[in-house]
């Protein structure tokens, strides 16, 4: 592509109209996300005729907000829009349905083991067997001026919002990978950056650590943001050192908040069991606590949160999911 | 081709299957001072390529006073994309990196004239009364934006009173500015109602609706 335009993305042919997704006769299998598990699980089932409904907000899941990945087996560097668009144009080559954009939003364990999964947008879907893999979203820091200045200057995504703060003067509160990624980001972007972080040390992968040593990035290690301050939008925030005395305001017009992910989970609660963070608990064959629900990815307890892993998890799962309906045998 | 990759073609024509009327795209550029002009000119002239459907019709912003007071152009790259009639689709600034979905996407609606919205989204636009100006404003390398660019162009095909337009934030700095674009999407339906992020059909239509 020339110049710095990212490169051309085009939604795949298999998404549906959402009102062209029949959901009359219930389906062997329904996925519910649509990141690297939920497309892994897709590929699999597909693979396996199972009839397949997955419903989602995007194809890609937070690899769509990671500009660069150097940590995929067979990609020495792909951005997360070509890695997303790779796995898509996979499940176009055998076609399931795909409802997008929605997401669940109420999941009922019906008799006869029948799984019902209402989505947001108020449609109703039944499955034989369940592989949820819905992943994460941003965790807030929960710090007055938050949420009010949400979108006026507290940013999420980095990806999507680092080329409105061409010239500013950002924070990013947090030291993990994301953080650092967000960083990288801004880096072409911005004036100067701040790095707000809790630990004393950088959390995130030594390879990303080195590519955000910068006279442009600051760092502000065992600093913690106590406020967020701004009136139409932000002006400046105030970090304070957890156990001292003293704060101080940084002049800053963004900040971009990366301090860990949530499971997005909600909907199968008091269904499923979950462990403190909200994770749903799988088994090593991917099970849930219900037969015939199984789980992958970002959403599940496995340790590891990384593309490849999620990958290699839905295709467990599916395979898991196709397992139990050959046993069902209805 | 420069933009379009050999492995796109495919998907793209895959799409352009569903073409069934002609599609005029009507660009507006100039040579200087305007910076993806000639890059959204290109991407426009390649895409032209792989259907016998579209036509192009290029017009200077400055020299060309009658076609931009016609089409209301007031920044450039601008891009009309017109079926049957003009729908009042607009594109600002290139549909490039996610957008590029948007362009496909809103060639395909003017091309057969069906929206696509859900029966209850039609069915609630019908009820419209007043005019409805759509801004979406996003970035290249948004993932959600698409979704609500989207919409907006599907609603302006289902109803002669909505009009939409993409606005790139990154080629638009002042207007960005003007409207404290500071996180993408952002809707502003006629200068004064804002909706911030990727909210679903149904609640979109209805936040609108109430005004």
């Amino acid at each position: 592509m020339p110049l710095n335009l990212p490169g051309l993305d085009l939604k795949i042919a298999a998404v549906k109209k959402p009102e062209s997704v029949d959901g009359k006769e219930p389906y062997d299998l329904v996925i519910i996300g649509g990141g690297p598990a939920g497309m892994s699980a897709a590929v699999y089932a597909s693979r396996k005729k199972l009839r397949t409904l997955m419903v989602t907000i995007n194809l890609g899941g937070q690899v769509l907000w990671t500009s660069d990945i150097e940590n995929y087996p067979g990609y020495q560097y792909i951005t997360g829009q070509e890695l997303s668009k790779k796995f898509s144009t996979q499940i176009a080559a055998n076609p399931i349905d795909i409802l997008m954009p929605d997401e669940a939003e109420e999941l009922q364990i019906e008799k006869g083991q029948r799984f019902k999964i209402t989505t947001r947008n108020k449609r109703e879907f039944t499955a034989k067997s369940l592989v949820i893999a819905s992943g994460k979203r941003y965790r807030m820091l929960g710090i007055p001026g938050e949420k009010e200045l949400l979108g006026k200057g507290v940013a999420y995504c980095a990806t999507c919002d680092a080329p409105l703060f061409a010239g500013k003067d950002v924070a990013i509160a947090g030291g993990g990978n994301s953080a650092l990624t967000a960083a990288t980001d801004l880096l072409k972007i911005a004036n100067k950056i701040y790095i707000i972080n809790i630990a004393p040390e950088l959390q995130g992968d030594p390879v990303l650590i080195e590519k955000t040593r910068d006279p442009k990035v600051e760092l502000l290690p065992g600093w913690r943001t106590a406020e967020i301050k701004g009136r139409e939008k932000v002006e400046s925030v105030i970090i304070e050192q957890p156990g001292q005395q003293g704060k101080r305001e940084i002049k800053v017009d963004g900040i971009f908040i990366e301090v860990g992910l949530d499971p997005n989970s909600e909907f199968a609660r008091g269904v499923l069991e979950m462990n403190d963070n909200g994770e749903i608990l799988v088994d090593c064959h991917s099970r849930t606590s219900v037969l015939g629900i199984f789980a992958a990815g970002d959403v599940t307890n496995v340790q590891e949160k990384q593309i490849i892993i999620a990958a290699g998890e839905g295709a467990k799962a599916s395979l898991a999911a196709y397992r139990y309906l050959l046993s069902r045998r209805d | 081709m420069i933009f379009i990759k050999d492995d796109l073609i495919p998907q793209i024509k895959n799409e352009f299957a569903k073409l069934t009327g002609p599609v005029k795209l009507v660009f507006f550029t100039q040579e200087m001072e305007c910076q993806f002009c000639r890059e959204t000119r290109t991407l426009l002239e390649e895409l032209k390529s792989l259907t016998d459907k579209f036509t192009l019709e290029v017009y200077d912003f400055i020299l060309d006073k009658q076609k931009v007071e016609q089409y209301k152009i007031d920044k450039i790259p601008a891009l009309v994309v017109e079926g049957k009639k003009d729908y009042g689709i607009r594109f600002f600034g290139i549909p490039a990196g996610y957008e590029f979905s948007s362009l496909v996407e809103a060639c395909i609606a003017a091309s057969t004239g069906d929206s696509g919205l859900l029966p209850e989204s039609r069915a609630a636009l019908k009820t419209l009364t007043r005019p409805l100006q759509v801004k979406v404003f996003i970035t290249l390398t948004c993932p959600y934006c698409p979704q609500v660019v989207q919409l907006a162009n599907q609603m302006a095909v289902e109803s002669d009173l909505v009009t939409s337009e993409m606005i790139e934030a990154a080629e638009f700095p002042q207007l960005a500015n003007k409207y404290g674009i500071m996180g993408v999407p952002k809707a502003i339906i006629n200068e004064t109602l804002v909706i911030e992020g990727a909210v679903p059909e149904p609640e979109f239509i209805k936040r609108i609706l109430q005004g």
